[in-house]
């Protein structure tokens, strides 16, 4: 069992995530950003089609490619690789700190304390009559489920199919879905985590939507 | 005291008018105009009624003889501001003004499929003697509502041009006669089906077959889009209006080499207007409009009703007159309209089954005769000769041999197959019995050789490698490093040595399969039997109509780099012993564009399929579109080689189309995009307009690959895609499903 509160100080004490840069093959390395401290962008634009900062550019058989910041951020620190030195694949070359937003940390915790059931297709989601009747009985967290048990039905395009719950064990403790609207298919449809969490989740999250500051 | 206001402010209307027309340009005149104004509003007070009448009367004639004067000042770039401008003529005016009556079909100003397109049945009363006929005719045009914003400024969407489409096959059907009016900057550049280019291209070829006669006021003519509903029997352009291969700021941008919005100088823009050669009077000397209709003093405006009594007269006459043209009993009446310009006189405009067809010949004739007195042609007279003595000779052959023996041979043998259907209708059971005993005796179960041809084709070949065919090593494969295929982050792909991938992997990434362009060199060596390509046609040039700036040392250039006169080249060639007529556009010369030369020259390619019962396959290595300064004689190449291959495609031609890196506006928009059967090499991209330009004009940012062939082949304007690897193959595979007995392969 993990333990939320602590994962969330842990979280609370480097609000960041940090990338070291690597190279993904042999060549000449040639630095473009050349000090700590400068801050980089990610992939922006509507579909991400524009690349983030261009860092330096790797040379290998006469083919130079440029390598570009994954994420935003800020460089914090450079390995010791001078500039036009050549280096060995995986090698790495800097260090890129990026601080956590919001919804970032909340995902890294409900990632950590959820199993999230999502949808394998789109279309219309419904419990099966048993989990259904269960459900309105006892409402949200106090349902038990397990691996192979028919949970919900999706229902699409005149037919029906019953999906079974794969995943650990465990109480359902949200419902992502409303059974009259249709889902897109990547979507969580249920989030399931052990029993004993579920107070302790519902406070963190909290928390996180109350508190947290999103630094640049 | 109510009449001198109301004229003052009409005064003030039309100064306000003038201003906006001539742009920032600051003219005597138009100061005078002002001061003399603004004095008047001035002063008003001061004057008693008398002096007021007096003075208004002589500013409104010094209005009256001012406006005379700046009219002949206008040069193009005004007249692009007064078509544009919201005070301008519009469709509905004229539907209210030149038509007894009308209905609009499928809209009501913003609910419409497309409101920037209107289509109308109207008709015109006609009063002759003391009967009165009404005479129905189908409108359709673009409509820019006077600056209305769900209009779009005219700019049609393809489901708008789809409507009119639908709409002249209705009129087809009722055997009456379609007046179009143009008023388009240029169509709407989006791919959602039908697609801007796509449906452009069906409507053209539409047009060039349509069984009624087709008249066309021009008022803003913008290429693609004023093709759309342009192709005409009689084209009447509106004195002040203009005709244009691309709008003067497109062609400015181009010119300064603009990119990311950037905004040429009101000199540049105005010095593209003119050489452009855009207007009214030039389109007239140049042959691609057949009159002028002269507007009021600085362009018609909705009050200007007697330029509606003239428009009703002149498109009346132009109607009767194609109707006559093609009639049988004419005579008298025909004399009467051209000499004694008599309007009274009838001309029912249905048309019969012979005269139809008459018309569509009659329209194929006027168009392919344009432009050709700009061609440029180099081959020697002897030789000319020489090919027209061999172009008769090969349609006396034809005739013989497919019109005269290929009728009656076919006859017999689709009477064969029929009693030979029926018969094994009946007597199927005891035939197959029968059969199945004839194949127990030994020695005569033999399988006949050419039945099972079509069904192996797609195999291997047996003793035909790959190896054998690479001849041609593209200039690419001579760097001496690794090169990276742009998928490399999402499929992985490793480095490729740019040897093999340009030499051995034929430009393509062995990892994701990603097609890098090629010469296309590379497709003369690799697709045709080895030394089967004749070129013919070589000595046709590109050249400059226009006498446009800088144009005559950037195809120096273009005939010096590609060692070709032009960017299109004609030939002919044998994919695994199928003989065609190929005609190939280079994107090396000028970017693949399509000027007189390159549209000659498909024309002739298309003629000499049709002649030699050929196949007819063009290969778009890559097109820029129409060559822009070439102005209208570009823009005419659309109708005009769509005009041929529709004619080669009723002869029975098979036409294929393949294109290959990029291929954008109007060929596709018009003689490539009218083929029933397109396809593409995975290296394609293929669309109307590119992501720059779309941006500018719809202010939309697109999607990255928007264009890209596969993109293309999802919204259903191509057919299929295929790897250039396989090229070879798939084109004899193509050759052989898609012909057949009645297309021009054996």
């Amino acid at each position: 069992m993990i333990d939320i509160v602590s994962l969330l100080d842990e979280i609370k004490n480097a609000p960041y995530k940090e990338i070291t840069l690597s190279t993904p093959h042999s060549g000449h390395i040639e630095f473009v950003v050349r000090q700590a401290g400068v801050k980089v962008t990610g992939f922006t634009g509507e579909w991400n089609e524009k690349p983030g900062t261009l860092l330096a550019y790797l040379t290998r058989e006469g083919n130079k490619k440029p390598i570009h910041a994954p994420e935003k951020g800020e460089v914090v620190m450079f390995h010791d690789i001078n500039d036009h030195q050549f280096v060995q694949a995986g090698a790495p070359l800097l260090k890129i700190r990026h601080f956590l937003t919001k919804q970032e940390v909340i995902d890294i915790i409900l990632k950590k304390a959820l199993h999230l059931f999502n949808a394998p297709e789109k279309g219309k989601y419904y419990f099966v009559s048993a989990i259904d009747i269960k459900l309105k009985a006892r409402g949200l967290g106090h349902v038990n489920i397990k691996q192979g048990d028919e949970v919900l039905i999706i229902s699409r395009m005149k037919r029906e199919t019953i999906l079974t719950y794969e995943g650990p064990a465990g109480i359902i403790y949200t419902v992502y879905f409303n059974s009259n609207e249709s889902v897109e298919a990547g979507v969580p449809l249920l989030g399931i985590c052990p029993k004993n969490q579920v107070e302790k989740i519902k406070d963190v999250v909290n928390k996180i939507q109350m508190g947290w500051e999103e630094k640049e | 005291m109510n009449q001198i206001e109301k004229q003052v402010l009409d005064l003030s209307e039309r100064l306000r008018y003038i201003e906006d027309i001539f742009g920032n340009r600051e003219n005597a005149n138009i100061a005078l105009l002002r001061s003399k104004l603004n004095d008047f509003k001035n002063n008003q007070s001061s004057l008693d009624s008398g002096q007021l009448k007096r003075q208004i009367t002589s500013l409104m004639d010094l209005f009256h003889f001012l406006e005379n004067k700046l009219e002949k000042d206008l040069t193009p770039m005004d007249k692009v501001r007064i078509v544009r401008h919201p005070q301008r003529i519009c469709l509905k005016d004229i539907l209210e003004n030149v038509y007894d009556n009308y209905t609009e079909i499928g809209g009501k100003d913003e609910y419409s499929i497309d409101p920037s397109m209107i289509i109308a049945r109207a008709y015109i009363t006609r009063k002759v003697g003391k009967k009165v006929f009404r005479q129905p005719v189908m409108v359709i045009g673009q409509e820019k509502g006077h600056g209305e914003e769900f209009r779009n400024g005219g700019s049609v969407k393809p489901w708008g041009n789809a409507k009119a489409l639908e709409y002249m096959k209705v009129a087809e059907i009722e055997n009456i006669p379609i007046h179009t009016y143009i008023f388009t900057p240029g169509a709407f550049p989006i791919e959602d089906y039908p697609g801007a280019a796509q449906q452009i291209a069906k409507n053209i070829y539409a047009m060039a077959g349509l069984k009624v006669p087709v008249i066309s006021v021009i008022s803003e003519g913008g290429s693609g889009g004023a093709e759309a509903i342009g192709l005409a029997d009689t084209r009447i352009m509106l004195s002040h209006g203009y005709y244009s291969v691309i709008s003067p700021e497109g062609a400015a941008a181009i010119e300064g080499r603009l990119k990311n919005g950037g905004r040429a100088t009101p000199q540049l823009v105005e010095s593209c207007a003119k050489q452009l050669k855009i207007t009214a009077k030039d389109n007239l000397e140049m042959g691609y409009i057949d009159r002028i209709l002269d507007e009021p003093t600085l362009g018609a405006r909705p009050e200007h009703f007697d330029f509606f009594k003239k428009l009703r007269q002149e498109i009346i006459l132009a109607t009767d007159e194609i109707v006559l043209s093609v009639r049988g009993v004419k005579l008298f009446r025909a004399i009467a309209l051209r000499k004694l310009n008599n309007p009274n006189i009838y001309v029912r405009w249905t048309l019969s089954p012979k005269s139809r067809e008459r018309l569509t010949w009659q329209r194929y004739q006027k168009f392919i005769s344009m432009s050709r007195t700009y061609l440029i042609d180099g081959t020697p007279s002897w030789q000319k000769a020489f090919s027209a003595v061999n172009d008769y000779g090969w349609s006396v052959y034809s005739f013989l041999r497919y019109e005269f023996l290929g009728r009656h041979q076919r006859k017999i043998t689709h009477l064969a197959e029929d009693v030979h259907g029926e018969v094994h209708a009946l007597f199927g059971r005891i035939i197959n019995k029968g059969s199945t005993i004839i194949q127990k005796i030994p020695g005569l179960t033999k399988e006949k050789k050419d039945s099972c041809q079509l069904t192996t084709l797609s195999s291997w070949e047996s003793g035909l490698t790959w190896d054998e065919h690479c001849q041609y090593i593209s200039p690419q494969a001579n760097q001496d490093k690794t090169i990276t295929c742009p998928n490399s982050a999402t499929f992985g792909c490793l480095d490729l040595w740019g040897p093999d991938l340009f030499n051995d992997f034929a430009g393509v990434c062995s990892y994701c399969g990603h097609h890098f362009p090629m010469e296309y060199e590379w497709y003369l060596f690799n697709v045709f039997d080895a030394r089967s390509i004749r070129e013919f046609n070589p000595k046709i040039e590109s050249g400059n109509p226009l006498k446009y700036d800088g144009l005559d040392i950037k195809l120096e250039q273009a005939k010096k780099n590609s060692g070709h006169k032009s960017a299109c080249m004609t030939f002919e060639a044998s994919i695994k012993g199928i003989r065609v007529v190929v005609a190939m556009l280079m994107a090396r010369f000028r970017g693949g564009s399509v000027g007189v030369a390159e549209g000659e020259k498909f024309i002739l390619a298309a003629e000499t399929a049709r002649r030699k019962h050929l196949p007819f396959f063009a290969y778009v290595h890559g097109t820029a579109g129409i060559r822009i300064q070439e102005g209208t004689s570009g823009v005419i190449q659309m109708p005009r080689c769509t005009l041929a291959l529709r004619r080669y495609l009723e002869a029975g031609g098979l036409y294929i189309v393949l294109y290959d890196t990029n291929s954008y506006a109007g060929p596709v928009a018009s003689f490539l995009g009218c083929s029933p059967y397109q396809f593409a090499v995975r290296s394609a991209n293929i669309g109307f307009a590119g992501p720059g330009v779309i941006r500018e004009t719809t202010g939309q940012d697109i999607k990255p690959h928007y264009h890209k062939a596969f993109m293309t082949l999802s919204r259903g304007h191509i057919q299929g895609i295929w790897d250039r690897r396989e090229i070879r193959n798939n084109l004899h595979q193509a050759f052989m499903t898609m012909g057949g007995e009645f297309l021009y392969l054996r």
